[in-house]
């Protein structure tokens, strides 16, 4: 399969603190990848450092997407380029109504320029699929939105841009049973209608219950130390990250 | 009736503009000394008094005989006129006027200086801003005030014809005057709410005042739609010591907008209106005004609301653009249960300094005044925002609120609030709050990766900012203001 998504030898971190030590990662189009490790191991900050977040800076490697060359692109190229990320704590913009900021950055992309009818329809059928409020349409970008509420949204925009590429961040955490079932189906519509690629940052395994994951990652202080098949999830599950742990200390003494 | 054509009494408006507009070296526009007459005062020395800024009590004479006046108000130009030389310049509380060509009243008041008159003459970047705001050409030459501006009057005349069915009254102060039924209405409310004495920039104003609008709303009766000053005052060319005075009567109800959102540009570099709006009992009076002067204009401009019991004042204020302003509208709560409602933005860049604000006087019993204003400053842009509520005495149970956001799009920008309050009432209720913040990287962030470049981004944080504001305008205004702010912020990223 062709590779969609091309990280080699990626060290990244902010000003005084080094994150990310020379990662590979090849994730290729239409896949379902995992991210997965414990607190604090620098998974966040890969997806942050693949969509392009000026906060952190890459010292070696390269990001290719696509066949470009995305390393030195600004958030915006990326998301054009089609990578799509759902952050962990979406930021509330006041101000600017929630569906009129969906219309623009629709707009702004030639492959889903559409009239002002159409797009009315496409946003009314993901709302009903997401079970958004009509009223939430109105409101201001996510400004008094619950956290399962902003996560649906982050879905709603990840239905309507159909990127190659979503990285969903711990889109999962925190969510009530019904929020997450609503997530867990928009993720699945996705799979399906776009046949886009899938990196999913998570702790919890329920989610992935319900996709097929071709591959799992597991990172430990800013390393990849182990990517395999989907059964390496079960493991997690049951063992823990210990034996990863272990297998860095060998990976650093060696 | 009147031609409409006659009713110009702006100065000269009938004057041919024959002569080829010439600058001076320093950018001024230089006043031919053949054709000049009527106001050509200046250069003669014998038998008048010379001030230091040119300005006479010939001129106002001038000025006042070209208008066919009644004899007060020219006793009042002339008193202005004295107290005016008399008052000293005000101390330097807010932003310096010292760029301030005072040596130039003269030319101010005299008909060749009031507006570009050839498209040649306007600034470049107000050119620009036409453009890009998409402005037909025909109506940039009207907004610029250069041209025949046909239409305009058409749609002034239209407006007014409509509303005179209802026996409302909108004209101006001028032909206000020279009717016997209005004439003594004016007399009885004219320069009563904003006196001479006030400061000394409204003794100039009532000394050489010119244009503006006369509005009378009878009782009972209410304005369907908004009228707007925007058309007459680009019809006459005024706009640059202008008179308002409107009266909303018992039970009536208006919405009026001032001025109009396209830069307006003069040679001369001073803006010293008075607007004094007087609300009857039950009457409701929205005021909205997007003032958006070129970047040399110091603005000094000064309104006032006396509000009835019962009734309600609401304002709704833009300041974009100008050099330097001084703008502080203020609303007389001297009825009973009367309210006042102030939305209000200013937006500062590069060279300007803007000390806007707002006050109210609460001195009737259940009177309830809520002031909402944005401040945005960007590239080294100054903003101060000073509110004023003072609660008299007999003002039982009054209520104000005052909120006050700023929003700094960097570090060389500067933002102020001076929150000013004088309570004499104990069962008053009064509170203030401001914040001040600037745009998150958070928040780029998250907008640029849904695809936004970043100057997309911050302009539509700065517009959604501005937005409570936007929702006040009709339609074509809010659209305007927010391409006001694109392109300012446009600018910025570069």
């Amino acid at each position: 399969m062709s590779q969609l998504l091309s990280i080699t030898g990626l060290s990244a971190g902010t000003e005084d603190k080094p994150i990310l030590h020379d990662i590979d990662l090849t994730i290729g189009a239409g896949e379902t990848h995992v991210l997965m490790g414990p607190n604090g191991a620098g998974k966040s900050t890969l997806g942050h450092v693949i969509m392009g977040d000026p906060a952190y800076q890459v010292t070696s490697g390269t990001i290719a997407f696509d066949g470009q060359d995305l390393t030195e692109k600004g958030a915006d190229k990326r998301s054009l380029a089609g990578i799509f990320l759902s952050y962990q704590a979406p930021v509330e913009v006041p101000g600017v109504p929630l569906y009129s900021f969906l219309r623009t950055i629709c707009q702004m992309r030639p492959e889903l320029k559409t009239t002002a009818r159409k797009f009315r329809q496409r946003v009314a059928e993901v709302s009903e699929q997401l079970e958004i409020d009509d009223s939430f349409l109105t409101r201001e970008l996510n400004v008094g939105f619950s956290g399962g509420e902003k996560k649906k949204i982050e879905m709603l925009q990840l239905l309507l841009l159909r990127p190659k590429l979503a990285i969903l961040d711990e889109t999962d955490s925190g969510l009530d049973v019904d929020a997450l079932s609503v997530v867990s189906r928009a993720v699945e519509a996705y799979r399906a209608d776009c046949d886009g690629a899938l990196l999913m940052i998570t702790h919890n395994t329920r989610i992935l219950e319900r996709l097929t994951v071709d591959e799992t990652h597991v990172m430990v202080h800013g390393n990849l130390v182990e990517s395999g098949p989907a059964s390496l999830i079960d493991e997690i599950d049951e063992h823990g990250f210990g034996r990863f742990e272990g297998a860095l200390g060998e990976k650093s003494e060696a | 009736m009147a031609d409409i054509k006659d009713t110009t009494a702006g100065l000269g408006a009938s004057q041919p503009a024959s002569t080829e507009p010439r600058v001076d070296e320093k950018g001024r526009s230089v006043v031919d000394d053949v054709n000049r007459s009527l106001y050509d005062f200046t250069k003669s020395e014998e038998g008048y008094e010379r001030y230091a800024d040119g300005l006479t009590p010939e001129i106002v004479r001038a000025i006042s005989a070209k208008k066919s006046e009644p004899e007060w108000m020219l006793e009042m130009r002339l008193k202005a006129l004295e107290t005016y030389h008399e008052m000293e310049m005000p101390a330097n509380w807010g932003p310096s006027i010292d760029g301030l060509d005072l040596n130039n009243i003269s030319t101010f008041v005299s008909p060749k200086a009031k507006q570009a008159r050839d498209w040649n003459d306007v600034p470049d970047d107000i050119k620009d801003t036409f453009e890009r705001l998409g402005i037909p050409q025909a109506e940039r030459e009207s907004l610029a005030g250069v041209g025949a501006q046909y239409d305009s009057e058409i749609v002034y005349h239209n407006m007014r014809e409509e509303v005179a069915k209802y026996g409302v009254v909108y004209t101006t102060i001028e032909d206000a005057l020279l009717d016997p039924e209005w004439e003594p209405v004016v007399r009885e409310y004219f320069g009563t709410l904003i006196p001479m004495l006030d400061h000394k920039f409204a003794a100039l104003h009532y000394a050489v005042w010119s244009g503006g609008s006369f509005v009378y709303v009878p009782k009972g009766v209410t304005v369907e739609y908004p009228l707007q000053s925007y058309f007459r005052l680009n019809a006459q060319g005024a706009g640059q010591f202008e008179h308002t005075l409107i009266i909303v009567d018992e039970g009536a109800d208006l919405h009026f907008i001032e001025g109009c959102s396209a830069p307006k540009y003069y040679d001369a570099n001073l803006h010293a209106g008075a607007v004094e709006l007087f609300v009857k009992d039950g009457a409701r009076l929205r005021y909205s005004t997007i003032e958006n002067w070129s970047k040399n204009m110091f603005n000094l401009n000064t309104k006032r609301a006396r509000v009835a019991s019962d009734a309600r004042m609401e304002w709704v204020s833009g300041s974009f653009g100008s050099h330097v302003s001084y703008l502080y509208p203020t609303t007389i709560l001297k009825g009973d249960r009367s309210t006042c409602d102030f939305t209000g933005i200013t937006f500062a860049g590069a060279t300007q300094d803007l000390d806007t604000g707002c006050k109210v006087v609460l001195s009737g019993a259940d009177t309830t005044a809520s002031v909402e204003t944005k401040s945005i400053s960007k590239d080294g842009g100054l903003n101060t925002f000073r509110s004023s509520i003072v609660v008299g005495r007999h003002a039982e149970r009054a209520r104000a609120t005052v909120s006050c956001q700023s929003l700094m799009l960097d570090d060389i920008s500067r933002s102020d609030t001076i929150p000013a309050m004088d309570v004499r009432c104990a069962t008053a209720q009064v509170g203030h709050e401001a914040t001040i913040g600037r745009i998150s990287d958070d928040t780029i962030l998250y907008l640029m990766s849904r695809g936004c470049s970043e100057a997309e981004a911050r302009s539509m944080v700065v517009n959604g900012f501005a937005n409570p504001v936007s929702k006040e305008l009709p339609l074509e205004y809010a659209v305007e203001m927010n391409n006001l702010i694109k392109l300012e912020m446009e600018g910025a990223i570069g």
